[in-house]
């Protein structure tokens, strides 16, 4: 019984697959959506079927990745129906306007024929948000370990970063533009400022809420100030000081494609707005789509590297 | 021989910050000389200032009146000659059993000369296959015995046990004070322990210091003069713990001992 309920669990995506392809093929058009050279929608149905097919086949062989397989089925089940419900929305009825609402064909077609155009925009990107990152997270890092461990750089910035931090950092952007020289310093100071002031502000409270015993502890084995801090304070505030750059990092993103959307000339952000300006939907949504990928890549890295970093971690805390 | 404590006169006086409330004298005066090579244990009742007093010798806390020598020089601050074993472990998590031990070493920049230490002990505590282990995959007494390693690997004359036992069960405790027993009498060194268990402190140490109230001064110093190893059930032994609980009990000045029996 339990094994018929696995099977069909197993064969629910292939059946909505086909039952999609049915549909693409069986209804009628409503035929106000400008047709594609491809049948890009099934190109990427195909591709799901695919990934299922090798996961189920690897699965044969390892248990670990056929229980993983049965476990996300219904999900990939439930993402190829909505796929189909929204496709028949836009190429079978005349629910949705078709300006606003472009067929999967058309979005997923400007993915693919677009692909060298969207590459370059999504390496502007990347080099600008890396660019501003690094710069912050540095300097946050710096801040961060001074407003922790001193006195009196805490009595002169605690107040200026209380003040000055929780500005939004769009609302920058004017002056930005203004002050610096170029766009792209003014782009890089906006992101850098967005990632430094979460890292700055964890960083600290994770350096003053160590442990004094631990402190202690390096004393009694003869660690002198500067090893204590590069050596107890800093790892054992690494926890706090990982926070900070995921609440940076995401911070970054929406920053990145405001200041992209202001006064750029690349970049997804700015490509996004300006097919919108064009009234050109579909690349609207492949540049939203390309700005999940790309984010949620970046923040699986990031999660990847915490827990390489923070192994010690495990069942001491949790976040 | 090195390892020879001299307290002279100490006091310690915590300023109450909150105004009108009075400041709280934990030592007045105190006074007591340490033989190297000995085991001393310092008992009394909670609050009577024995862990700040090892505080003070390891050099955590200044004392507010009064001076401490270790072998002719004066105690001013925290140091590796004098090795401390705190209440709990206090592992560093983020390092592995390994790193941990050799924290100090690296911290003095001789771990390439002393390397091998490490491994010895790693080994004299029983730690062996769980070098690349974290401190949460640990046992309590595990980490304990870590714990005991990485105080003692940079070879202090002086051993300070804050009441190191006090978290772990009865079988636990008594193996770890055995061993603590075997490295002291090994390596030659001098320990001093607070503990609040009168048995722990007569099984182990060649005197007994025992503390009054606060503010707290010797009461008296028992000589425990028993051959080694011990046996919790001789009579003596039973006659050195009435003779302590009795000094414990004095005068009725004592409201809330806390010592296990």
């Amino acid at each position: 019984m339990k094994k018929i309920i696995t099977l069909i669990k197993l064969i629910l995506p292939f059946l909505a697959i086909v039952i999609s392809v049915l549909v693409y093929y069986g209804v009628n058009d409503n035929g106000k959506q400008k047709k594609t050279e491809h049948p890009y929608y099934l190109y990427v149905l195909a591709l799901i079927a695919i990934l299922v097919l090798i996961e189920i086949v690897i699965g044969v062989f390892n248990r670990k990745v056929l229980n993983k397989i049965i476990y996300k089925a219904q999900f990939v089940t439930g993402v190829v129906v909505f796929l189909t419900v929204l496709n028949y929305l836009t190429t079978k009825t005349e629910l949705l306007p078709t300006l606003y609402f472009p067929s999967l064909d058309r979005i997923f077609g400007l993915i693919v024929e677009n692909r060298c155009f969207l590459l370059k925009n999504v390496i502007d990107s990347l080099l600008l948000l890396s660019e501003g990152f690094i710069w912050g997270a540095l300097i946050g890092f710096l801040t961060g370990i001074a407003l922790g461990f001193s006195k009196k750089v805490g009595y002169w910035l605690t107040p200026i970063t209380k003040v000055i931090g929780p500005i939004p950092t769009t609302a920058w952007i004017p002056l930005a533009l203004t002050v610096f020289p170029t766009t792209k310093g003014a782009n890089v100071f906006l992101i850098a400022f967005a990632v430094w002031f979460p890292v700055t502000l964890m960083t600290s409270s994770g350096i003053q809420s160590v442990n004094n015993i631990n402190f202690e502890v390096a004393k009694t084995l003869g660690a002198s100030t500067f090893y204590q801090m590069l050596h107890v304070a800093i790892p054992a505030a690494m926890p706090s000081i990982f926070l900070g750059v995921f609440y940076g990092t995401v911070s970054s993103f929406a920053t990145l494609m405001a200041v992209e959307m202001n006064g750029n000339s690349s970049g997804i952000g700015w490509y996004i707005n300006w097919q919108k300006s064009v009234m050109m939907y579909d690349g609207v949504y492949a540049g939203l789509l390309i700005i999940a990928a790309l984010c949620s890549l970046l923040l699986t890295v990031l999660f990847k590297l915490r827990d390489k970093v923070l192994v010690w971690q495990k069942g001491v805390i949790k976040w | 021989m090195v390892g020879e404590i001299n307290i002279k006169h100490v006091s310690k006086t915590f300023k109450n910050v909150d105004p009108g409330q009075e400041d709280v004298v934990a030592l007045n005066g105190f006074t007591l000389d340490i033989p190297s090579g000995s085991f001393v244990s310092l008992i009394g009742p909670s609050g009577c200032g024995k862990s700040t007093l090892l505080r003070i010798i390891g050099g955590l806390d200044t004392p507010s009146e009064g001076e401490l020598f270790l072998d002719g020089k004066k105690i001013t601050k925290a140091g590796s000659d004098r090795g401390f074993a705190f209440q709990g472990s206090n592992l560093f998590p983020w390092l592995t059993v390994e790193k941990n031990i050799a924290f100090g070493l690296k911290a003095r920049h001789i771990y390439k000369a002393q390397k091998d230490d490490v491994a010895d002990y790693i080994k004299l505590v029983g730690l062996e296959g769980f070098e690349k282990s974290y401190p949460h995959q640990l046992s309590g007494g595990m980490q304990q015995r870590a714990s005991l390693a990485r105080a003692l690997v940079g070879h202090p004359s002086v051993l300070l046990l804050d009441e190191p036992l006090g978290a772990l069960d009865a079988f636990t405790r008594m193996n770890i004070q055995d061993e603590i027993l075997n490295i002291w009498k090994e390596h030659n060194m001098t320990m001093l322990m607070v503990t609040h268990d009168v048995d722990e402190a007569i099984y182990m140490s060649d005197k007994v210091v025992v503390m009054s109230a606060r503010p707290s001064k010797v009461e008296e110093v028992i000589d425990i003069d028993l051959p080694r190893p011990r046996a919790r059930s001789q009579d003596t032994f039973q006659k050195y713990r009435t003779k302590i609980l009795d000094i414990l009990n004095l005068g009725g000045k004592i409201n809330d001992i806390e010592y296990y029996l």
